[in-house]
């Protein structure tokens, strides 16, 4: 069975004062194959923690999560993952970063520089294939991250706030080239973010994610994505559903925050 | 092992009663407690006393110290407000200049924020000149320097040839005039001896040469037709000033002296004159030789060496055992930094060591590794070694454990094994920590070679120095300073020049 399953995920943190704080309570998610999730959520909510668990750089403490039909026990090339920032490797080319994961794997130089050449083409880099990473500036260099994980041809893209430190203009453009090369390649994506515009415009599905415990608090099924493939973004943000669906997320999301701050103001 | 006790014993001193605390052996057969007696005036000292005994004197010292300090700081204002007076002159008159010569708009000064934007700030070279400049030009004024022109020297001592005049007068009253010539030269200078006239009377003129900034006493009856001791004779006036003084009467004053402008003259109580030339402004060649002179000490050390050493040997064993050292540290430091940056183990096995060692200078272990090791090459580079060492061990763990998580995470999500992601990320990661560590390190070595050499030594730009220090010759001091510091500053600067070409992505991160 190809795909990601989360079932029941809770995650529990013990802090050294005795107290635990719990991130996660019974997560349960699926996912087929060459879905894209975006995932939403007042800070504190366990997206990332969530995230962590499926790529497998924390252990649950309960529950498992399941891709291709085998639990998941660690970090795989199976599962790529793209940061917000600083995951480059700056003292490699940008040539050299987007084929670390073949290399690694042991392949040969001419089975995977083609590949790798196809890559940076298509995020737009083919002129900067043998600059330094500290030379490009912040886009490019999320676009480069994008090609490094893409080179390696994992299962599940994930993304924890990919286009985060990025200004206005460059993440609209690198938005359209999520949506393209999530068409192209039909990766099953899960994508991590803080604006509700990327969530909508990116996401086939919608997570809003409630904190304290961490849980799933509603799940939307949209349109935007697959029509944002082949159009503008700005005309799909113009869709009659865009705008209702974001005031009502937002709403959500906004009741939450107060809860929390009004929880917190109680509690002090 | 015999038994010590603290006393604390009065006794008068300059008609005051004082009372100290001192440490006293136990006479051999007597046990404190049973048999002992202290010793006249003392008696056993109680725990408070010992404890306000010791910090009392040790108060009552850094206090007195501290006054030292201060007053020496206080001195030093002056210098230091002319010094900042100079580089702020210097400042406007070099931007004069400049904008004299290229007007032209500068806009970077109109962007909001220059003060204290601290990348805005670089050093500007001008300046770097002038100071170098003036460092030399104070030099070269202070001592006098053929670099630096005549006016811009401080009054030079007096040399060369003056007199002046006495009046004697004997025991019934006569009295006569003679004169004194004083003939000033430069050390090592070996004047002919000169003849002067007795001239008439009974007082005989004389002669004295005196070396630059030495004085010399006249014992002016020596030649004269009277003395102080059969005739009662003595001098009455000076140059015609007269004064009244007796150095054969009792409680007869304070001698009288006179200012001549070119030199001081002074009575001694024994009736004899003391003549000190002026001195001038200038230092002495004894405590700053002039540039030239160092300059001229160089090119002589560099053809012929200096006590039978070349100064290529010199520095060559100096750079010898730095290079050695350092490399034999980082050969240790860096695998140990890493071993402690990765495995919880290793970390805890390694802290209380490192931590340890790392504040005890390496000076403070040449007398053990002397003892050890002798004062061969190995004690030297054992020190060097273990002042490498320790830094290059904590720029090691600090560069291991300062990679970012997420590029660990992103090399396991891209499938790379442990080894790999040591390899491949770990190890390139710490490289820039690993060369500030070993900028440090060999900053450090440089340092500690030379005082090592100082210490114990055959040859070595250090020891060097040493030798010359008991030779009295400042210029070769001097020499080994600047020799050590353009040496220094030039391993910086190599550094330097190798962290930009082998980790250009330092910083960048």
């Amino acid at each position: 069975m190809s795909g990601l399953a989360i079932d029941n995920i809770s995650m529990r943190f013990d802090l050294p004062n005795g107290s635990h704080v719990q991130a996660l309570q019974d997560v349960t998610l699926d996912l087929k194959q060459g879905e894209l999730l975006s995932v939403l959520g007042p800070s504190g909510c366990g997206k990332t923690t969530l995230l962590n668990i499926v790529a497998g750089f924390l252990a649950p403490t309960g529950g498992e999560t399941r891709v291709n039909g085998h639990v998941v026990e660690g970090p795989d090339a199976e599962r790529g993952m793209v940061f917000q920032q600083g995951a480059l490797f700056e003292w490699m080319s940008v040539r050299d970063n987007v084929s670390f994961g073949p290399r690694m794997a042991g392949k040969k130089k001419a089975d995977y520089m083609g590949n790798v050449d196809h890559l940076l083409d298509v995020v737009g880099l083919q002129d900067f294939k043998e600059k330094m990473v500290y030379e490009l500036s912040g886009g490019m260099q999320q676009r480069v991250a994008l090609a490094r994980c893409l080179a390696n041809d994992p299962d599940v893209i994930l993304m924890d706030e990919p286009l985060g430190a990025l200004d206005a203009l460059t993440r609209e453009k690198m938005q359209s080239l999520v949506l393209k090369l999530w068409k192209e390649t039909g990766k099953t994506i899960i994508l991590i973010t803080h604006s509700i515009d990327e969530a909508l415009l990116l996401g086939e599905r919608v997570l809003v994610m409630a904190p304290r415990p961490g849980r799933i608090h509603k799940e939307y099924r949209l349109p935007f994505a697959e029509m944002g493939v082949d159009a503008d973004l700005r005309e799909v943000k113009e869709h009659p559903d865009y705008a209702p669906t974001r005031e009502e997320i937002l709403t959500m999301i906004w009741n939450m925050e107060e809860e929390i701050m009004g929880r917190t103001e109680a509690g002090a | 092992m015999v038994d010590t006790v603290n006393l604390m014993c009065t006794r008068q001193r300059l008609g005051e009663e004082q009372t100290t605390l001192q440490a006293s052996p136990v006479p051999e057969g007597q046990v404190v407690g049973e048999n002992y007696t202290p010793p006249e005036g003392c008696e056993l000292a109680s725990g408070w006393e010992v404890f306000s005994g010791q910090f009392g004197t040790l108060g009552s010292e850094l206090w007195t110290e501290t006054g030292n300090v201060l007053f020496a700081a206080v001195g030093a204002i002056p210098s230091f407000i002319g010094y900042v007076l100079i580089i702020l002159i210097c400042m406007f008159a070099w931007r004069a200049v400049k904008s004299f010569l290229t007007p032209k708009r500068d806009f970077t000064s109109l962007k909001t924020v220059t003060f204290g934007d601290e990348s805005a700030v670089r050093s500007e070279f001008p300046a770097s000149i002038i100071s170098i400049v003036f460092i030399f030009l104070i030099w070269g004024s202070f001592t006098g320097s053929a670099l630096v022109p005549s006016f811009l020297h401080l009054p030079a001592p007096f040399t060369g040839e003056n007199k002046f005049t006495y009046t004697v007068e004997d025991a019934e009253g006569n009295r006569d005039d003679a004169d004194v010539f004083v003939r000033v030269f430069e050390a090592g200078a070996d004047p002919d001896e000169i003849e002067v006239a007795e001239g008439d009377g009974f007082a005989k003129n004389d002669t004295t040469d005196v070396t630059v900034y030495r004085s010399e006493i006249v014992t002016w009856d020596r030649n004269d037709g009277v003395n102080r001791r059969d005739d009662g004779a003595r001098i009455v006036a000076i140059n015609g000033e007269e004064f009244d003084f007796d150095a054969s009467a009792e409680n007869n004053g304070t001698p009288p002296s006179f200012e001549l402008g070119w030199a001081r003259v002074a009575i001694t109580e024994r009736g004899t004159i003391n003549v000190s030339p002026d001195a001038g402004w200038q230092m002495q060649p004894l405590y700053l030789p002039a540039p030239e002179v160092v300059w001229n000490r160089f090119i002589e050390i560099a053809k012929y060496g200096y006590q039978n050493v070349y100064l290529t040997v010199h520095l060559g064993f100096s750079l010898f055992r730095v290079v050695v050292g350092f490399l034999l540290g980082a050969a240790v430091g860096i695998p140990l930094g890493y071993a402690m940056g990765l495995s919880n183990w290793f970390r805890g096995w390694f802290d209380p060591i490192v931590e340890f060692m790392r504040p005890v200078p390496p000076l403070a272990l040449i007398p053990l590794v002397i003892i050890w090791f002798g004062i061969g090459e190995v004690g030297k580079i054992f020190l060097l070694f273990l002042a490498a060492l320790w830094i290059m061990a904590i720029a090691a763990r600090s560069g291991v454990s300062g990679v970012r998580i997420t590029k660990v995470h992103a090399a396991y999500s891209l499938g790379a094994s442990k080894w790999q992601i040591l390899r491949h990320v770990i190890i390139p990661n710490s490289l820039p920590e690993i060369f500030t560590g070993a900028r440090v390190a060999m900053g450090v070595c440089w340092g500690t070679v030379v005082a090592a050499e100082l210490v114990a030594a055959e040859e070595g730009i250090g020891k060097m120095i040493t030798t010359a220090s008991k030779f009295q010759s400042t210029d070769i001091i001097l020499l080994g300073v600047i020799i050590i510091g353009v040496v220094g500053f030039g391993i910086d600067m190599l550094m330097r020049m190798a962290e930009r070409k082998l980790v250009p992505w330092k910083g960048k991160g």
